[in-house]
Parts: structure tokens; C-alpha cells; sequence
């Protein structure tokens, strides 16, 4: 699978023939680098430190499409430089987190969030930490209290060889 | 010709290997010494045809035999002769030769150490280890022949995947495989005890050096990973979750749990049924590892390229070994009973809740993994499952068991007792919250709430670990290694567990736009921007950029990072320059051509990266040193055997 | 039934999980697009060919097309250029092409070397309508009916096999379509 990379493209190889052509070769030129820093992404801060902690936050949990297992913060390819504007265009539109996060879901899938929606769904898997927390303490509790009560029947001495170990 | 010839040598390995499984198990079952005797040269043999076959696949590479698939696809002309060797576990296949090639190496090493064990429990050992040979063999042999031909044969390669030209590729998955393979023997062991019917407290006994190593392998594997990552992926992440990362992590946090298992199992005879099925578990997610990778079942930048045919091979023999594995405990745990007692407050007690937590720490990082397969075999739909996830379930398991470490290390076997102890664990906590916050708070001035928390638990454990050692130095008394290798593997702990906090809290990452001359402050640090210009390499063309570092005035470094793309397979990489400067490592990555000479730079100050990964390191020290104890080759002296005697009373 | 065959029965259950895991693998890298059965996304571009009339997407309602994503960087959008021709020639459904961030001139130079396959082709040089119609790597072919839905979405090369069992039933509405 493919994608751009600003190296690969050839720059303008003037060709001064006629003056008209030269024109017109200047001016496509001059078009192209304005261009060029209209929608190359200015990585500096965001003005508002609020806003480049989320944008902070929000490339790293959107996931890079091309790489698949990089976040768009840490990615070096096009499509990642691309998506990266996009959020911050959006930030700075005025947009929430969610909102945000449903723009790229609408486009590329669930799949573009690296944390799981808090949904109905996906219930099981946010739970399940919690749930065998739970189960784990409960279990332990059980297999000390069981423990116990054979200590008293239990005489045989525990050997301390070297250090109580 | 001589590709023919390592093929060849594959076959008779796999013959061997069926040899060994039979006359191992077969023999011990039906008592027949002859069959018994057969096992050992069956093991020398395979292991001489697996290092045969490996001895070929490296010739192909280095003598650029492109008329073969493999060193086709993976190797090329230009690609320097170091990494044309390493490039043999590039890929598939050739990755495939190296699980066999230290499963060979593991069974030789078994076999030599099968002197004091009894002859038919080393005979059931060496023959399971043997199927899984066996196993391993077959699938090669049937659907990843390494020895394929190319005819005609191709001009040149395609080269080594670019990401992989670095020094760690030649060390991190040999050292990682020979742990993931090594539980493969703790395996070997339970399956041989649920065998034979029985097991006693010798048996832990015999089995802890051999998992302690496995695991301090395992240690150092995911360590070098980690750390290559680091310098190689250039984004200064060094764990991501990726499903191939979780897949070695899982089988480390399980093999964790094990080792302080058979510690009780050895000292007490206690959670021995349990301690089967860590064996068993440990050694599964192993499996289930590789064929995560390799089945197309998940998404990950570590996989190898997808194959549904090999998918199925694979959870074929998953089923049979595995699930061979947990009929046979099925069958055999329910006579393992132990009628020993012990309290709350005793180490047994801790070491329960230490295995409770990190088998639930396996299982949630387990349950995160496989969501998004889960989720879609169940038709909940599509699900993706990143740090935002793991981070946070992962420390909420992690946290109690880091607190209850510190405690746990002095609590007396069978009852608790920690009289004065409690004392001195008070103060070195006082002490450790102290200095904690005076690093959270001093040296740096933010941080989250578990900042401070963390940073205390891990001081605590480190201090806590001391206690004992200085207090034999002071009294002139020595320590077996077990109990050294223990202390020294906690405070590798505790280190890691400092370096983590710190790096996570206090990391300072920005991106900046420069033109040439151009100076930006970050971290305290300033980077002067000299510009970027074209660097041709020995594989791939460049854009690298240099910038001098200076911190109050003083030059720290000139750096210079890179944008790659490789001549061959057309990839763009980002090379970052690294630095260490007072415990702070700096990091640049070059970004985006802005136009007119602009560039965008991320700067990242790191500090205390590099002391997770040596802290990994002395953890997989203090388990070597421990699995070294001399104690673990001798039988219990004068103990009768508790365990069959009470295996036989009515459950 | 005791609770030491608890561990076997869990393993079943994942067992069974994972060979249906194995059964889906093969569209596994292939991320299914969220734009199934919902409206293609709209676009007004400069055209390639034409300096005049851009290529809209409400000029292209009220039959069917072909929307292929591609650059002369990608080496296999190339590959597959032969097959585009096929489609052109077989004149069912008109090809559009996005140009995705690509130069121009190198644009005309590659259909004038390789053949025009396109109906028209509109130039998307900041990106931005690739990222709304869910691209993430060149080249990618999507079918979208007359009233705008997009019906199926391919990703990688376009070969025989997709276009004759996936892309033409659709069209012709036969039954064949497998999906």
C-alpha cells in the first residue's frame, strides 16, 4: 500500500523559453508555496495552552491509518501530517473532543480510536478489570480464611534454611 | 545444494523429534528402559540436525543465494553482511527456525541436567518437550519451508524490512524466543508430573531454577524490545501495547506469578495444582503468542505477513497441546490436595495476592488484546483497544501489589509475626514518601496524583528490599543466592517502577517550527536549528537535519536527525538523534518540510528513560543469580514425601 | 463437572473464538469503511484535464461511478492501471479519478504514457477529500449508486475477480453478488 512523500515529487525544473511561459511558470510557482504554507501543518503551539493539551491528547489517542499501530502524534507519513491538521482545524472551529472523535470515527471506523467507546457494547471489556479485581480479592479472602482454620492441625515444622526463605 | 541439504536435515529433525516424544513418553509410561535410554541421543540428534538446517539457511543469506525464497525476500546485495545474517529471523519462517533452533538448545540443556532427576520422570519431560518439537517441525515443514526455491532464481532481493537493519534486531528476538521457548521446559515439567500422577515438594524444587532462567530471559527479550523501539521508532515511546508487545508481556506477568508460585509449592507443598496450571498457562500464552503473530488475526507494525493456512495449522496444534494439557489437569489436579495452614499476615498469604494480581494483570491486558477479535467473532462490531486502555487497568492491579511487596519480603512463613520488623517497615516508608515527594515536588514541579503515590511505592520497595541485607552485612552473615538473587530482582523492580513514574509524569514533548538559525528553549535545553541538507547512506537517501544543544551556555550535543527513505523497498523511516545529558535524554525527530527552509522538529526531554531498561536488566540479574542456588539441585533432605502421602487420602 | 475443568472449557470458548477470528483474516488488514450504505461524501475539485468546470460529486448523481483514488507515487496504482483501462473499455460504469496528492504535470504525463481510463478526474492536492472518503493508502476504488450511496469499497488493486464478482452484479443488479 502506497501513499505520498513530499520526496518523491519532483520540484519545478524551470524551462526559460519564452517569457510567457516563464510567467506563468513563476506565478504556479509562487501559487504553489503559498499553498504550500496554507495547508502545511504548523506544528507550533496552539495559541491557546488549552487547546494544545487536547490536541495533544487527541493525536495521541487517534491512531495513525496508514501505520495502523502508531498514534497520529508519533507518525512520519503524509496521511498523518494530513489528519493532524485536520484536528486542529477542528479544534480550533471549536469543536469538543467527542465531536471530534466522531468526525474521524464517521470516516475511518471505530477503529481510528485507540480507547475503546464507553458504550453499551464494549461494557464487558471496561468492566472486566473491575469485575476481576472482585473476583480475585473474594477468592483470596476464601482460600485464607480456609488456611486458617488448618493452622492449628498443622505441626509440621517449616524448614528456615539459610534466611526465613 | 546445500539448501536441499538443510531440508533434508529439517525432516530428520522432525523424525527425531517424533522418536523422542515416543520413546520418551511411551517409554516412561510402559516402564521399558531400553525405550528410556533412547530419549537422550534421540535429543543430540535433533539438535544436530535443527543447528545443520539453521548452518544452511545462514550460508544461503551470506553467500546471496537469492534462489531461494526466503533469502529473497528478506536480503539484498547492498544489505551489509551483519544484517544479512540476523535477517534470518526477519520473517516467518526463518523466525520459525529459531523457536526450534532454542527449543533444541533448552532440551539439550534439560537432558544434561536430567542426571538427578528420576529416570522416568526425565524421560516424560524430554518426550513432551519432544511433541512440541514435533509440533513445531510439522508446521515448518508444511507451511513455512524456509529451503523454499525461486526458479529462476531472483536477480537481486527485496531486501530487509528497513526497520529491522539496527544492532537490537540481532539480539532482541534470540534472546526474547529463548525466553518465551524456556517456559516451554517449566511446561515440560507439569506435564510430566500430571503424567506421572504426582507432585511433591522435590519437584518444585527441580523446576524453579529452570523457570527463574526462562524468565530472566524473557526479562531481558522484552527489555531489548523496548528498548530498541525507543531508539529505532523515533517517537520516544518504548511500550505501546501493540498486540505483538502483549503477547511476550503476558506470558512474562503469568511466568511472574510462577515463579513465586513454586516458591510456595517448594517451601510448603501448598497451591501445587495451582502452580500446574501456571505452568500450563505460561507456556500457552507463549504459544498463543506466536500465533497471534502470525495468523492474520490481529493488526499490529509487529506482525508477520498474514496466512490463514498457517492460522489454522497453528490453532490446530494449540488445541491439541493446550487443551491435551488442561484435560490432563483436569484429570489428574483434583488429587493434589495439601492440608498445610498458614495465616493473613504470612508470606504465603502475599504471595497468593501477588499471584492473584498478576494473573488478573494478564488477564485484563489478555482481555484488551483480543477485544477487537472478540468483538468481531461475536458481531459487536469493530473495536480497537490502545495505551488509553491498558494504562489505566493495567496499574489499577498493578498499584496493591506494589504496595504489598514491600511487606510481604519480611512476613515469616506459615504465621505472620513481623514484630519489630513493623518498625523498621514504618519508618522506610515515612522515609520513602519523603523522598518521594521531594522529587515530585523539588526536582520537578508537576505531576498527577499517582505520581507522588507511585514514586513513593517504588522508593519504599527499594528501601524495604535493603532492610535485610544490610542488617545480615552488619551481623556478618551471608545469603544464599536464591534469597540475593530475590533482593537484587526487587530492587530492579523498584528502580523500574521509579524510571516509569518518572519518565510518564515529567516528560516535556514539543513540536517546533525552525528556519535555519533559528533557536528554540525547551526543557530547559536550547536547540539551535543549522539547517537541512541531502546525506546518502549505504542503503537509502536522506534529509538530515543539525542542530547544537546548549544548556545555560554549555554545549551539550550537535544532533542529527534524519528522514529516511530506503532505495529498495521505497519506506520513509525517521531516524531520531538520541542523547544522554545528566539523566535527561533528549530526543529529535525531524518532522515536515514546511517550505523556505522550515522544518518541524519535536523535541522531547526524557529523564530516567535509560533506567527502565537497565532496571530490567538487574531484575533479569537477580534472576539469574537465583536460579543459580545450589539448594535447587538437592532433594529435600529427611522430608518424607508429604504430597503422595496425603494425595492418596480422600480429597 | 469440578472446577479444574473450568481452565479447559475457557479454552474451548477462545479456541472457537480464534477460528472465527481465522475466518474473517483475510479482510483483517482491510479495514471495513464506515461509508457503506451511507451517502458519499460531497466534493467540488479543479478538474485534471479540464481549467474550466471543477468535478463536483451532485454532477455525478443519477447513475452510477466508479470513484478511484490514486498517484503517480504509488506503485501499485500502476499495477492496476490495466485493469482501469478494462473497465473503461467495457463502458458499464465511468471511472472518476482522484488524483491524491500528486503533481500535475507528472499526472498528464502518466495517463498521456499509460492511457486515460477516467471519465474525469478531480485533484485533491491538500488531501482533504481523501481523509472524507475514509483513504488511507493508494489505491482505493469505491462504487457508488445513482443516488449517492456508496454500495462497496475496495481497497488495494483492482482486479478481474473484484470487478466481475463484486463491482458488476452490483450494477447490473444481478444476483451474483457475493459478499
Amino acid at each position: 500500500m502506497d501513499a505520498p512523500d513530499p520526496a518523491a515529487r519532483d520540484g519545478l525544473a524551470g524551462n526559460p523559453l519564452v517569457m510567457a511561459r516563464v510567467v506563468r511558470l513563476v506565478v504556479l510557482a509562487v501559487g504553489l508555496a503559498i499553498a504550500a504554507g496554507a495547508w502545511a501543518v504548523d506544528p507550533t503551539q496552539l495559541s491557546d495552552p488549552k487547546l494544545q493539551a487536547r490536541y495533544v491528547a487527541l493525536t495521541h489517542e487517534l491512531r495513525c491509518m496508514q501505520c495502523q499501530n502508531e498514534s497520529l502524534a508519533d507518525s512520519p507519513v503524509d496521511l498523518a501530517a494530513d489528519l493532524r491538521r485536520e484536528v486542529r482545524d477542528l479544534l480550533l472551529a471549536g469543536k469538543s473532543d467527542e465531536e471530534i472523535r466522531n468526525w474521524m470515527a464517521a470516516r475511518y471506523g471505530d477503529f481510528i480510536l485507540f480507547r475503546p467507546r464507553y458504550s453499551l457494547r464494549n461494557a464487558w471489556l471496561w468492566s472486566a478489570p473491575a469485575v476481576l479485581l472482585l473476583i480475585g480479592a473474594w477468592t483470596g479472602w476464601r482460600i485464607v480464611r480456609q488456611r486458617t482454620t488448618l493452622l492449628p492441625a498443622d505441626q509440621e515444622p517449616v524448614d528456615e534454611d539459610g534466611y526465613n526463605r | 545444494m546445500l539448501p536441499e541439504l538443510g531440508h533434508f536435515a529439517l525432516i530428520l529433525a522432525l523424525l527425531l523429534a517424533a522418536l523422542q516424544a515416543f520413546f520418551g513418553i511411551g517409554g516412561a509410561a510402559l516402564g521399558r528402559e531400553r525405550w528410556m535410554a533412547a530419549v537422550t541421543p534421540a535429543v543430540a540428534g535433533q539438535a544436530v540436525m535443527v543447528a545443520t538446517a539453521v548452518a544452511c539457511l545462514i550460508a544461503a543469506f551470506v553467500s546471496d543465494d537469492f534462489s531461494v525464497v526466503y533469502v529473497a525476500e528478506n536480503s539484498n546485495t547492498a544489505l551489509p553482511l551483519f544484517y544479512r545474517v540476523s535477517a534470518l529471523w526477519g520473517a516467518h519462517e526463518g523466525s520459525l527456525l529459531l523457536w526450534i533452533m532454542l527449543l533444541a538448545g533448552w532440551t539439550v540443556a534439560v537432558a544434561i541436567g536430567a542426571s538427578r532427576l528420576p529416570a522416568r520422570f526425565a524421560a516424560r519431560v524430554l518426550g513432551v518437550l519432544g511433541v512440541v518439537s514435533f509440533g513445531f517441525l510439522l508446521f515448518t515443514l508444511a507451511t513455512s519451508n524456509p529451503f523454499v526455491r525461486l526458479d529462476p532464481p531472483a536477480p537481486d532481493g527485496r531486501d530487509l524490512n528497513p526497520i529491522l537493519q539496527d544492532p537490537g534486531l540481532a539480539i532482541h528476538p534470540p534472546i526474547l524466543y529463548t525466553g518465551y521457548v524456556g517456559f516451554a521446559v517449566a511446561f515440560a515439567f507439569a506435564s510430566a508430573a500430571m503424567l506421572e500422577g504426582r507432585l511433591d515438594q522435590n519437584w518444585a524444587r527441580w523446576t524453579r531454577p529452570w523457570t527463574t532462567s526462562a524468565w530472566a530471559f524473557l526479562t531481558c527479550g522484552i527489555a531489548l524490545g523496548s528498548f530498541w523501539a525507543y531508539y529505532e521508532l523515533g517517537w520516544g515511546g518504548f511500550w505501546f501495547w501493540d498486540p505483538v508487545e502483549n503477547a511476550s508481556f503476558m506470558p512474562w506477568l503469568v511466568g511472574t506469578a510462577l515463579v513465586h508460585s513454586l516458591a510456595v509449592t517448594d517451601k510448603r507443598g501448598l497451591f501445587k495444582s495451582w502452580t500446574l496450571l501456571l505452568a500450563i498457562l505460561a507456556f500457552s500464552l507463549s504459544l498463543l503468542g506466536t500465533f497471534l503473530v502470525r495468523s492474520g488475526v490481529l493488526v499490529s507494525v509487529h506482525s508477520f505477513a498474514a496466512d490463514p493456512t498457517r492460522g489454522i495449522f497453528i490453532l490446530a496444534f494449540l488445541v491439541v497441546m493446550i487443551g491435551g494439557a488442561l484435560a490432563l489437569y483436569a484429570w489428574r489436579a483434583p488429587l493434589l490436595k495439601s492440608t498445610a495452614g498458614f495465616e493473613l499476615g504470612a508470606r504465603e498469604s502475599f504471595l497468593l495476592f501477588n499471584n492473584v494480581l498478576l494473573v488478573i494483570a494478564a488477564a485484563t491486558v489478555f482481555a484488551g488484546t483480543l477485544a477487537p477479535l472478540i468483538s468481531d467473532a461475536l458481531k459487536l462490531g469493530t473495536l480497537s483497544v490502545g495505551p488509553p486502555y491498558f494504562n489505566p487497568t493495567f496499574m489499577l492491579s498493578m498499584l496493591p501489589l506494589l504496595a504489598l511487596l514491600s511487606v510481604g519480603i519480611h512476613a515469616n512463613w506459615k504465621r505472620g509475626r513481623l514484630g519489630d520488623k513493623a518498625r523498621t517497615l514504618l519508618y522506610t516508608f515515612v522515609a520513602a514518601a519523603v523522598l518521594a515527594c521531594g522529587v515530585v515536588f523539588g526536582l520537578y514541579s508537576h505531576g498527577h496524583i499517582l505520581t507522588p503515590i507511585a514514586m513513593t511505592l517504588g522508593i519504599w520497595i527499594l528501601l524495604s528490599s535493603l532492610v535485610d541485607p544490610v542488617d545480615r552485612w552488619r551481623r556478618g552473615l551471608s545469603m544464599s543466592r536464591g534469597v540475593l538473587g530475590m533482593t537484587i530482582a526487587h530492587i530492579g523492580l523498584a528502580l523500574a517502577v521509579i524510571a516509569l513514574t518518572a519518565v510518564q509524569s515529567f516528560t516535556v514533548e514539543r513540536d517546533v517550527a525552525l528556519a535555519p538559525g533559528d533557536t528554540a528553549s525547551v526543557g530547559g535545553y536550547e536547540f539551535r536549528f543549522q539547517g537541512v541538507r541531502p546525506v546518502e547512506g549505504a542503503n537509502f537517501d536522506a534529509m538530515g537535519a543539525t542542530l547544537v544543544v546548549t544548556r545555560g551556555g554549555r554545549q551539550v550535543a550537535v544532533m542529527q536527525p534524519q528522514k529516511r527513505r530506503y532505495w529498495v523497498q521505497q519506506q520513509v523511516t525517521s531516524e531520531t538523534a538520541i542523547r544522554f545529558d545528566r539523566g535527561n535524554n533528549i530526543l529529535l525527530a525531524l518532522g515536515e518540510d514546511l517550505g523556505a527552509g522550515r522544518w518541524s522538529v519535536r523535541v522531547q526531554i526524557r529523564p530516567l528513560v535509560s533506567l527502565i531498561w537497565i532496571a530490567a536488566f538487574i531484575m533479569a540479574v537477580g534472576g539469574a543469580l537465583a536460579a543459580s542456588d545450589r539448594r535447587y539441585r538437592t532433594a529435600r533432605a529427611g522430608a518424607p514425601e508429604p504430597a503422595t502421602a496425603t494425595a492418596r487420602q480422600p480429597g | 463437572m469440578n472446577r479444574f475443568m473450568l481452565p479447559l472449557g475457557i479454552f474451548v470458548l477462545l479456541a472457537v473464538v480464534l477460528a472465527l477470528g481465522i475466518r474473517h483474516s483475510p479482510e483483517k488488514g482491510l479495514i471495513a469503511s464506515p461509508l457503506l450504505g451511507k451517502p458519499a461524501p460531497q466534493f467540488s475539485l479543479p478538474s485534471l484535464t479540464d481549467p474550466v468546470r471543477p468535478v463536483r460529486s451532485q454532477d455525478l448523481k443519477g447513475h452510477w461511478y466508479l470513484f478511484n483514488v490514486w498517484g503517480t507515487w504509488c506503485a501499485e496504482c500502476r499495477a492496476e492501471h490495466e485493469m482501469l483501462l478494462q473497465v473503461r473499455r467495457a463502458g458499464v460504469v465511468p471511472l472518476i479519478g482522484l488524483d491524491w496528492k500528486d503533481d500535475d504535470a507528472q499526472a498528464r504525463e502518466w495517463l498521456q504514457q499509460l492511457g486515460d481510463p477516467y471519465q474525469s478526474i478531480a485533484v485533491d492536492r491538500s488531501g482533504r477529500t481523501a481523509i472524507d472518503w475514509g483513504v488511507y493508502g493508494a489505491p482505493e476504488t469505491f462504487l457508488v449508486s445513482p443516488q449517492g450511496i456508496v454500495v462497496y469499497k475496495h481497497i488495494g488493486a483492482l482486479t478481474e475477480e473484484v470487478w466481475t464478482r463484486q463491482i458488476l452484479p452490483r450494477v447490473t443488479g444481478s444476483p451474483a453478488t457475493r459478499s
